[in-house]
């Protein structure tokens, strides 16, 4: 691949998840968040397929998360959105439709947990460099890359906290954030196997 | 004994006995060609263009209760299927489309007549799937066979590299499938179709409405049977028409943008309602808000979950095929002795019949011109309601759907959810061929019909004696008349200029032709062309070029707020 010089971050839309919240909260205030999990048979073209449902359909996807299972033959997606209670029935019903997916379930419906996992790389020199350890430690996040001017932090957490963290360090000193979108699971009895 | 690609395409389609195959050659596919030439038990019609490959074999599955089915080359080949496929998927028939791909190596090459036909369908089919290994080409077969035709029918498109195609290997066509991921429900739950039932019995003013899922789900008998027994009044959608005898007494007409004033009137003031195969789409209640006035008690069957309170919030859900619901409800009912409040039923019948005597399908056919719903009418006639009908899109739609009455299933053939102008002939051959000896009339425009005219010459080649019935106003009917009541008369581009002589037309394709142009020889004309029995005849009849098609709902607007005639403007 290589030496694509990407435009700096600054001059992109900020197409992230904090402004999609605001936008869908403001557009109707009944827009509840939703992470629905679900079962796939892992074939090419299996997650355009589902992409390609929620732009068809207009429904939001704020997150959307894939890998195989421990069944190579399944893939488990973890998608966040969000819409009235009807739009949610839809997109489950919808989602269930498709010929390869095997199993929906609404996470949010009942107790659950929610990890995502984010990468930032800050400027970290002088003062700073204390600074950002021990925000990194506060969080329980780990420094994973040290050069001399910058740190990687690594953090997982639920969307909320890593929100915070990003909103607790100075916003001048980040270089670089990337997050996973959010994985989730059902507590205690609660499995999502076939 | 190992057998090529190709020809394990063709032994599979022999295996699901596919008697006729829809098609147009190309690279990709030549080695399936091959094997087809050296067999005769799948009969293969080559067509003039491939979406009119795709609608023929529609018109055969809408007009049968199989699979149609159709094969084409890669890249355009492909794309030009895809107005037919997505016109199959509105629809929800079963069909199954075999492509051509370029060879494996060359797919992501932008190689010659590559297109990423997985993809670009993808949102158009049922299903479908891109064959990567010659051992998968059976089993993706019968799958693409049980996926189109089990559930909620719809097409399914088989993409077939061409190296894939000459590879070899053992043939074996499976006898079961078995798929983790799709398991559609039949049965309907118990519990619901007793609640359902007792909603039934106490309703006031019941109303039935059904939709393409009767016709599809072959339910017509047993809705035919519940509705008569439990004396209600029943409607039918554009998709539905057949599902009840249209020359019923307690059938009401179509319903929806043009429908029956009687239908509409009831289907917005009923108590209780039995949805049936139907999704309440916006050319059937117009605006759901408006629909949700007013209250009444929502009962819906239907083979895919996600049609249930998708647009309009449903009391009783129940999920299955609708044969087998309504074969439990009449089952049920018969076990039962509990009646309707008959008092409250003759009331509203009698509501019923006064909205009937506004007689809103009236017309007045002078001596002078034609009027298109009149040859609609004597085609009815002539034919003994009994023809096979498909149609193009636009006003003869309608007025197929109004003045021809529909007693029996499968018999009316036309595109209801994509709306395709061009379908109403290439279907009426698939129609034709799957009827040898029955009369099969395509009414159409003329604007319509020069979307796929070139398949009169398929119609010669296999000796296909549709008769056409155009209703030529020279205009594009439908978009005028919404010009007409909506555009301030601003008739921008519906006007068709340098029409073609149709008759000529048709002669020069080899068939008979005739222009009518006085209401008086439009019988003759008909009786003369159906008696023609092995000929394609080609009747333009010259039509009121001002008519429209009444009652009418506004888009967007309330069912019960209908314009009736042109004094209603």
């Amino acid at each position: 691949m290589g030496n694509h010089r990407r435009p700096a971050p600054e001059s992109l839309p900020t197409l992230d998840a904090h402004w999609l919240r605001g936008l869908m909260v403001s557009k109707q205030s009944t827009h509840m968040r939703h992470v629905i999990s679900l079962l796939i048979e892992n074939e090419s073209g299996a997650l355009s397929r589902v992409s390609g449902l929620f732009s068809a359909r207009g429904y939001n996807i704020e997150s959307l998360t894939v890998a195989p299972t421990e069944d190579a033959s399944l893939s488990r997606m973890t998608i966040v959105t969000s819409g009235s209670d009807d739009i949610v029935e839809q997109i489950t019903k919808q989602l269930n439709k498709l010929v390869e997916v095997v199993k929906v379930v609404d996470l949010s419906e009942s107790a659950h947990i929610e990890r995502e996992l984010m990468l930032v790389k800050v400027r970290a020199t002088g003062k700073d460099r204390e600074e950002m350890k021990r925000m990194a430690e506060i969080f329980r996040g780990r420094i994973i890359d040290v050069t001399d001017t910058s740190y990687v932090i690594e953090l997982t957490g639920t969307q909320a906290k890593l929100d915070s963290f990003v909103g607790a360090i100075d916003a001048g000193l980040i270089l670089e954030t990337v997050r996973s979108g959010i994985c989730g699971v059902g507590r205690g009895d609660r499995v999502l196997k076939v | 004994m190992v057998i090529t690609g190709a020809e394990i395409v063709i032994r599979s389609l022999q295996e699901e006995k596919v008697d006729y195959l829809f098609g147009y050659p190309g690279g990709a596919v030549l080695y399936i060609y091959d094997e087809l030439f050296k067999q005769d038990k799948v009969r293969h019609v080559l067509v003039r263009h491939e979406q009119a490959a795709i609608h023929a074999a529609d018109g055969y599955a809408r007009s049968t209760e199989k699979v149609g089915v159709a094969l084409v080359t890669s890249g355009p080949g492909a794309t030009n299927a895809v107005t037919g496929i997505a016109t199959a998927y509105c629809d929800s028939i079963p069909m199954v489309i075999i492509s051509g791909q370029v060879p494996s190596s060359a797919i992501g090459q932008d190689a010659f007549q590559e297109v990423d036909t997985v993809g670009i369908t993808r949102p158009c089919v049922k299903h479908n799937f891109l064959v990567r290994d010659v051992r998968d080409i059976a089993p993706t077969i019968k799958k693409a066979f049980y996926l189109a035709k089990s559930g909620r029918p719809g097409p399914v498109l088989v993409d077939i590299p061409k190296d894939i195609t000459a590879q070899k290997c053992e043939f074996e066509y499976p006898q079961a499938v078995a798929m983790r991921s799709y398991s559609p429900v039949v049965k309907g739950h118990h519990g619901q179709i007793k609640k359902a039932l007792q909603l039934l019995l106490e309703a006031k003013r019941p109303m039935v409405y059904a939709g393409g899922g009767v016709v599809l789900g072959d339910a017509a008998d047993k809705l035919t049977a519940l509705v008569r027994k439990l004396g209600f009044p029943c409607t039918n959608t554009l998709m539905g028409l057949g599902g009840y005898p249209a020359s019923d007494r307690q059938f009401v007409g179509m319903l929806g943008m043009h429908g029956n004033y009687e239908a509409n009137m009831g289907m917005h003031y009923c108590d209780v309602l039995l949805a049936v195969g139907a999704r309440f789409d916006d050319r059937v209640i117009g605006s759901p808000a408006h629909f949700a006035s007013e209250p009444r008690k929502i009962i819906h069957i239907d083979i895919d979950p996600s049609s249930i309170s998708k647009r309009v919030k449903v009391d009783v859900p129940i999920v299955g095929d609708v044969a087998e619901v309504l074969g439990e409800l009449l089952a049920l009912l018969d076990g039962t002795t509990e009646r309707s409040d008959q008092g409250a039923l003759g009331d509203w019948w009698k509501q019923i019949e006064e909205w009937r005597r506004r007689d809103c399908l009236k017309f007045n056919q002078g001596v002078d011109v034609i009027k298109p719903q009149y040859v609609v009418q004597k085609l009815w006639e002539v034919t003994g309601g009994d023809a096979f009908v498909t149609s193009d899109v636009g006003q003869h739609q309608m007025w197929a759907a109004q003045y021809y009455k529909f007693d029996k299933p499968r018999r009316w053939v036309n595109s209801g959810g994509l709306g395709t102008m061009g379908f109403g002939l290439p279907a009426a051959m698939g129609v034709q061929l799957a009827h040898p000896g029955s009369p099969v009339a395509c009414i159409t425009g003329e604007g319509s019909v020069q979307m796929n005219i070139q398949e009169l010459s398929t119609c010669k080649q296999f000796r296909l004696p549709i008769k056409v019935i155009l209703l030529n106003n020279g205009y594009l009917g439908m978009v005028r008349q919404w010009q007409e009541l909506f555009h301030g008369n601003r008739y921008s581009e519906s006007y068709m200029d340098a029409l073609p002589d149709f008759t000529k037309l048709a002669e020069a394709y080899g068939h008979v032709a005739l222009r009518v142009q006085k209401p008086g020889d439009v019988e003759d004309a008909l009786r003369e062309a159906f008696k023609r029995k092995n000929d394609l005849v080609f009747l333009d009849f010259q039509v009121d070029p001002t008519e429209n098609v009444y009652p009418m709902v506004q888009g967007g607007k309330g069912l019960t707020d209908m314009i009736l005639s042109a004094e209603d403007l």
